[in-house]
């Protein structure tokens, strides 16, 4: 079956085609020529990828210059974000960003390894697979479809009846408090978590399948549950693939940008209760780009948008190094 | 030994696969909730108008989208033409030709980070690099914004299905005395086609819904478009500008929109798997 989702390492740790053909049987004098030129054009094709992602932030931190001039340091850390007098902090949006993933993987992590664990121990193979495509489909669908089902269909849920229990329940905690208005932090980090959803749990069933048969059916055969083999040998053994998901849902979850923005509320300051609207960088760079017209505050805007370049960057290196080890010490390919 | 009763240990396993099964029906659930909402509220705003005319202000009846589909078809394609040649080589060369190669290792890693960058990111380089040299927005920056983000899923995916071609294949190619490159575009890619194609049509889906790295590249326009040098319209930022307006007129028109995106693309994605599996029974 054709994943949608590609990590880690490509098929080929094993012999490349190359190796196998008889070197006399590569190089006729006829073609040669036309070889090298072949191969070369290849070359430099694989050349764009890493130049467009270095581009990327060379281009981000030239046009940030001025913002980092004016604020220095402080911007990471300063609340204001006034257009007006022209003062800019990226503290908010950072929090927002932090916020809504965090509460988005607290969600989707578990749901992920359980539909995993669905797919992979309990469905038969029939249902596995049409559950799997539907589950995988999710992803298909655009954020900006899912900013639209957030803002009139799921915010209204949220006011109406889940904001409400929480609040009788779990008023106590000042995460809790507030009114009740649907949109803000923590229907932006629920509709967040059933999008990066799909992502991990690509991985994680990836992960569950990869562990060999032999090991888990020798648990089995010791009288565990499916539950105490998932727990105790599963999860144990694929916890480097795991962790990598995480890190690659996280890295989704960071950057999403217009489910986020239709939901969050749009508001620059940092608030303890979830049901309060907040931003994130990525929906504060939608809402206000095209508007800014003074070259301090785009320089500031692209300067929010060099720290999640950064963040991502870091985030998605972390789970690349994971996979990679995971895939190579099972010696397979995705 | 000590005996541990097994009645705790049946009940937490029952328990466990409850939750398992209950995500699985939550994920699907929350599918078919968005897709009902899309089609129940989307269905009324599709009309022969809505197909055929330009968009109206706010209040005037009338109006259609049929603009910001060819936008947006435009746009795509356009990103398509870039990306997919380069894809597709830039695939040959990690297949084929990158053994013990560091700048291979260093292109694949650049290929995962790139799918993971977000794509407004991506979007804000396409302002810097072209919007602001050219001084207005544009679709040529949108196409190239979407390209960006197509450029590594179809590199990849290339690789990926290139490898799959069993080595014999090549081999006996090479023994008849075919040259290198005619063995790789001639019988190594028909041998890939179903799988190339598959991966062309999921870039091509993926970046037909984005919206985020249009918002300030190719920007938007309620008017015809005659080249891509202008700002161009599309479904995506449509959507966005009409769901956030407060005139129910356009806020229907903008849940139109949203079936038409979102069919199309489960359509293409559907289509893809469809044409992967075709050929591996």
């Amino acid at each position: 079956m054709m994943k949608t989702v590609h990590n880690a390492e490509p098929a080929g740790e094993t012999a490349s085609p190359l190796r196998a053909v008889p070197r006399s049987a590569r190089k006729t004098s006829a073609s040669a020529g036309g070889d090298a030129a072949f191969r070369w054009i290849t070359f430099v094709c694989s050349l764009f990828v890493p130049i467009v992602m270095l581009a990327i932030g060379a281009e981000l931190i030239r046009s940030s210059v001025p913002a980092i001039k004016q604020f220095g340091f402080g911007f990471l850390f300063s609340e204001d974000w006034n257009p007006v007098v022209q003062s800019f902090g990226a503290a908010s949006s950072i929090f927002g960003t932090l916020v809504s993933t965090l509460i988005a993987m607290a969600i989707a992590v578990p749901l992920s390894l359980a539909i995993s664990l669905f797919l992979v121990e309990l469905a038969p193979p029939r249902i596995s697979r049409t559950v799997g495509t539907m589950i995988e489909l999710l992803a298909a669908i655009p954020s900006i479809i899912y900013g639209m089902w957030g803002l009139f269909v799921f915010a209204p849920f949220m006011a109406n009846y889940v904001q409400p229990l929480l609040g009788k329940t779990l008023g106590f905690l000042p995460l809790f408090q507030g009114p009740p208005l649907g949109i803000g932090m923590l229907t932006a980090g629920i509709i967040l978590a059933f999008m990066v959803l799909p992502f991990i749990s690509a991985i994680t069933r990836d992960v569950f399948q990869l562990v060999p048969n032999v090991v888990k059916e020798s648990a089995f055969g010791m009288g565990a549950t499916t539950w105490e083999v998932t727990y105790k040998v599963t999860i144990p053994y694929g916890l480097v693939g795991i962790i990598g998901a995480v890190f690659l849902g996280l890295g989704r979850a960071l950057g999403e940008t217009m489910a986020v923005t239709f939901v969050i509320g749009n508001a620059h300051r940092l608030a303890a209760s979830l049901f309060s609207p907040g931003n994130t960088i990525a929906s504060t760079l939608a809402n206000e780009f095209s508007e800014a017209t003074e070259p301090l505050y785009i320089s500031s805007l692209v300067a929010l948008g060099l720290v999640l370049y950064l963040i991502t960057y870091l985030v998605q290196v972390v789970s690349q190094m994971l996979l990679r080890r995971m895939y190579r010490a099972w010696s397979v390919g995705l | 030994m000590k005996r541990r009763p097994a009645r705790g240990r049946r009940v937490t396993n029952t328990l466990v696969t409850v939750w398992a099964a209950g995500s699985a029906v939550l994920g699907i659930a929350i599918l078919f909730w968005i897709i009902s909402v899309v089609v129940g509220r989307g269905v009324g705003a599709l009309n022969l108008t809505f197909f055929t005319h330009l968009p109206t202000p706010p209040g005037v009846l009338g109006g259609g989208l049929i603009n910001a589909m060819a936008g947006t078809l435009a746009l795509t394609l356009a990103a398509t033409l870039l990306a997919v040649p380069l894809g597709l080589m830039a695939g040959v060369y990690l297949a084929e030709f990158s053994e013990g190669s560091r700048a291979a290792d260093f292109s694949r890693f650049s290929a995962n980070v790139l799918m993971g960058m977000p794509s407004i990111i991506v979007g804000v380089f396409a302002y810097t690099l072209v919007v602001v040299p050219l001084g207005h927005f544009s679709g040529y920056a949108g196409a190239l914004a979407l390209a960006i983000l197509m450029l590594p899923v179809i590199t990849r995916t290339t690789e990926d299905m290139l490898r799959l071609v069993p080595n014999t294949l090549r081999e006996s190619a090479l023994a008849l005395g075919a040259p290198r490159w005619k063995v790789t575009l001639a019988i190594v890619f028909r041998a890939a086609k179903s799988g190339l194609i598959t991966g062309v049509l999921l870039a091509v889906a993926r970046v037909s819904g984005e919206t985020a790295p249009l918002l300030f590249t190719a920007l938007n326009s309620p008017y015809w478009f005659h080249s891509l040098g202008e700002p161009t319209p599309n479904l995506t930022v449509t959507i966005f500008n009409y769901a956030m307006s407060p005139y129910p007129d356009w806020q229907q028109q903008a849940w139109g929109a949203s079936l038409l995106i979102t069919t199309g693309i489960l359509a293409v994605t559907l289509m893809a798997r469809f044409a992967f599996r075709e050929k591996k029974p």
